[in-house]
């Protein structure tokens, strides 16, 4: 059964809310009868192999890869029903972070954080530096790094830089796929903290894709697997660490997972 | 939906209140910014501001960063200032995006003149440095080239004939038609034009000299310039940019012999091939037009054409040609090879490969005109 919701999930507010979804390229189904619910203020980790398709569920809900059936729901609105303006209205409140960075390779860090800003909002040449500025150290950039190109950052200041304009907005649903990717152990902790931090003071959804185990235990309050081309748990690590499921036994309770899960989760 | 942002001032002797009430957030635009600004106003000449923020609905970074802004022009004033009724978010979100001084960064120096004098400097120095690095590109090649005759067994055989299918074989369409359709156009005009001077049959020695020594090579090259050109150093770059070159040397094979040489190879053995059948595209091109358009017959427009050319003309014109192939060869490589990083750079790598090589050709079909100049030829 692919049952996503918990009893103690009842009563808070789903910002994102998917049913039955059905995406596919060509002949090949990467989704087939999925469900997933995010609430307000988590921090959920979504993982699963290589090639299953955790991004594609990502991208089908940002509305860049088309859905073949099934309906998503964002802040309560039926992503199909929506006008365009109302569509632009929606978007206004996402921040996504891309893999790569997807940085603009042609601005500077400042104008790829004032390029949103410059989209949606009416406001001072001023306050616009001033946010940028403000936004490039929340994230735990130097401000020297605020007029650098992004082909002159390192693996680990593109993330940051790339998290700085996610948040130019004060988006209240981020996106981040494979936050922590490519980084070191260190830096890859002190991204997760950045994160939980962020998460905490501006009160956001965070949908991670991830594969990080370190990650998933650190910061998320939720957790949901994708295998089969469903979501087949969703809930928080206990709940994941007492599936039965093989794919999810070999992901967490395998050498790697042993060696980081905590000696009160590894009991439950 | 959320209401403006604003607030109550009230004055009690010395101190002021300043109530908030809206949605202090980053949609209210402007307004979020007005109202920032008239804290400061209220605030003016009073001893102890008060922040009220039992009316906020919401409060974002950007409102957060403009109150504490204004919190912190009101202390410069020398007024106490206090938060009140703040929840704890607010004041979370307070102390997260609160003011802080940004050193500024000074905008360059922007003297108009003083720019174009040092960009005229730049680009002096690059096109030296540019010159002696196609040159010691082309010794390498030279010793890879050698290499590649002296140990007939390492010669990448496959790999040039790869090579030649892309550059020379898939070209021909092309080639044939531009070429065709100039030879046309030459002949049109060159009947047209004589045609005053009662001298059309002339047309065909003008086709027939113009087309062999200078137009067919020229085309040729510079179509070959934009389409293998740019094809060698997008591959060379994007192999470049992905470390297959440094993978390459650690395994102990030159990129020069692997990459370089082959392409180079294909390229001088294609390019006279390509001349030759460009020069036969346009002379029928010619033929054609001189047949249909001027009323000149095949047979008259042949030996007219024997008697207006000797087997120098044919030569000049594919004597060049494998020296176009090498300068575009040359170039292209090294461009492939001076990509670094990022995509754009492949592109503009790209870009200048194409326009200095197609500037190179017509350099080089220049000096060559000089040389047969000065020597009769």
């Amino acid at each position: 059964m692919s049952r996503t919701t918990s009893s103690n999930d009842a009563g808070r507010e789903t910002v994102i809310k998917v049913r039955d979804l059905v995406v596919g390229f060509g002949d090949k189904i990467i989704m087939n009868g999925l469900n997933l619910d995010v609430f307000r203020g988590e921090v959920l980790g979504f993982v699963g192999g290589s090639g299953m398709g955790k991004s594609v569920l990502m991208r089908t809900i940002l509305g860049l890869v088309p859905k073949r059936a099934g309906k998503i729901e964002v802040f309560g609105r039926d992503l199909d029903t929506l006008t365009e303006a109302e569509e632009h209205a929606v978007h206004r409140r996402f921040g996504v972070m891309f893999q790569q960075g997807a940085l603009f390779s042609g601005l500077t860090v400042k104008q790829n954080v004032q390029a949103p800003m410059r989209e949606y909002l009416d406001i001072s040449q001023r306050l616009m530096d001033e946010l940028a500025l403000l936004k490039i150290e929340l994230v735990g950039l130097r401000p020297d790094a605020a007029d650098k190109f992004p082909s002159e950052l390192s693996g680990g200041m593109i993330k940051r830089a790339a998290l700085a304009r996610a948040l130019a907005l004060d988006p209240d649903l981020v996106f981040l796929d494979e936050p922590t990717s490519g980084l070191d152990p260190i830096g890859a902790a002190d991204f997760d903290e950045l994160i939980q931090t962020l998460q905490h003071t501006l009160g956001l959804t965070v949908f991670m894709v991830t594969h990080d185990l370190d990650s998933l235990y650190a910061i998320c309050d939720r957790i949901a697997a994708l295998a089969d081309r469903k979501v087949i748990a969703a809930g928080p690590m206990e709940t994941m660490l007492a599936s039965e499921h093989p794919w999810l036994r070999a992901y967490f309770h395998g050498k790697r997972g042993r060696m980081i899960s905590p000696p009160q989760a590894s009991a439950g | 939906m959320s209401a403006e942002p604003q607030f109550s001032s009230e004055r009690a002797g010395d101190a002021v209140r300043l109530a908030l009430r809206g949605a202090w957030t980053i949609d209210a635009g402007r307004a979020v910014e007005r109202a920032a600004d008239g804290l400061v106003e209220a605030a003016r000449g009073a001893r102890l501001a008060v922040f009220d923020f039992s009316g906020v609905d919401r409060l974002d970074t950007a409102g957060a960063w403009l109150i504490d802004r204004a919190r912190v022009s009101i202390e410069a004033t020398g007024a106490q200032n206090r938060i009140d009724r703040a929840e704890s978010q607010y004041k979370t979100l307070l102390q997260e995006a609160g003011w802080r001084a940004f050193e500024s960064h000074p905008d360059r120096r922007t003297d108009t003149v003083m720019d174009f004098l040092v960009d005229v400097g730049h680009n002096v120095v690059y096109a030296g440095r540019d010159i002696a690095k196609g040159v010691s590109f082309l010794g390498e090649s030279v010793v890879a080239l050698t290499r590649a005759i002296l140990r007939p067994h390492d010669f990448r055989a496959t790999s040039i004939f790869y090579h030649l299918e892309n550059f020379a074989l898939r070209s021909v369409p092309i080639i044939l038609l531009i070429n065709f359709l100039v030879g046309g156009i030459v002949a049109q005009q060159g009947i047209f034009q004589l045609r005053y001077f009662g001298a059309e049959t002339f047309a065909v020695d003008l086709i027939g000299i113009l087309i062999l020594r200078e137009l067919g090579v020229l085309l040729t090259s510079i179509m070959i310039a934009g389409r293998t050109g740019s094809a060698i150093t997008a591959e060379v770059g994007s192999m470049k940019m992905r470390e297959e070159i440094d993978a390459l040397k650690v395994m102990g094979v030159s990129p020069m012999q692997a990459l370089v040489a082959p392409r180079l190879i294909a390229l001088i053995v294609a390019l006279p091939l390509l001349t030759f059948l460009a020069n036969m595209a346009a002379i029928g091109g010619g033929l054609l037009v001189s047949w249909v358009y001027g009323g000149l017959s095949p047979e008259a427009f042949m030996s007219r054409l024997q008697t207006a050319i000797g087997f120098n003309t044919f030569m000049v014109g594919m004597i060049k040609a494998p020296f176009m192939a090498l300068v575009i060869g040359i170039i292209a490589a090294m461009e492939g090879m001076a990509v670094h990083g990022s995509a754009e750079s492949l592109g503009r790598q790209v870009t200048a490969s194409v326009v200095k090589s197609i500037f190179m050709v017509i350099v080089i079909d220049g000096l060559f005109a000089m040389f047969f100049a000065a020597i009769d030829y």
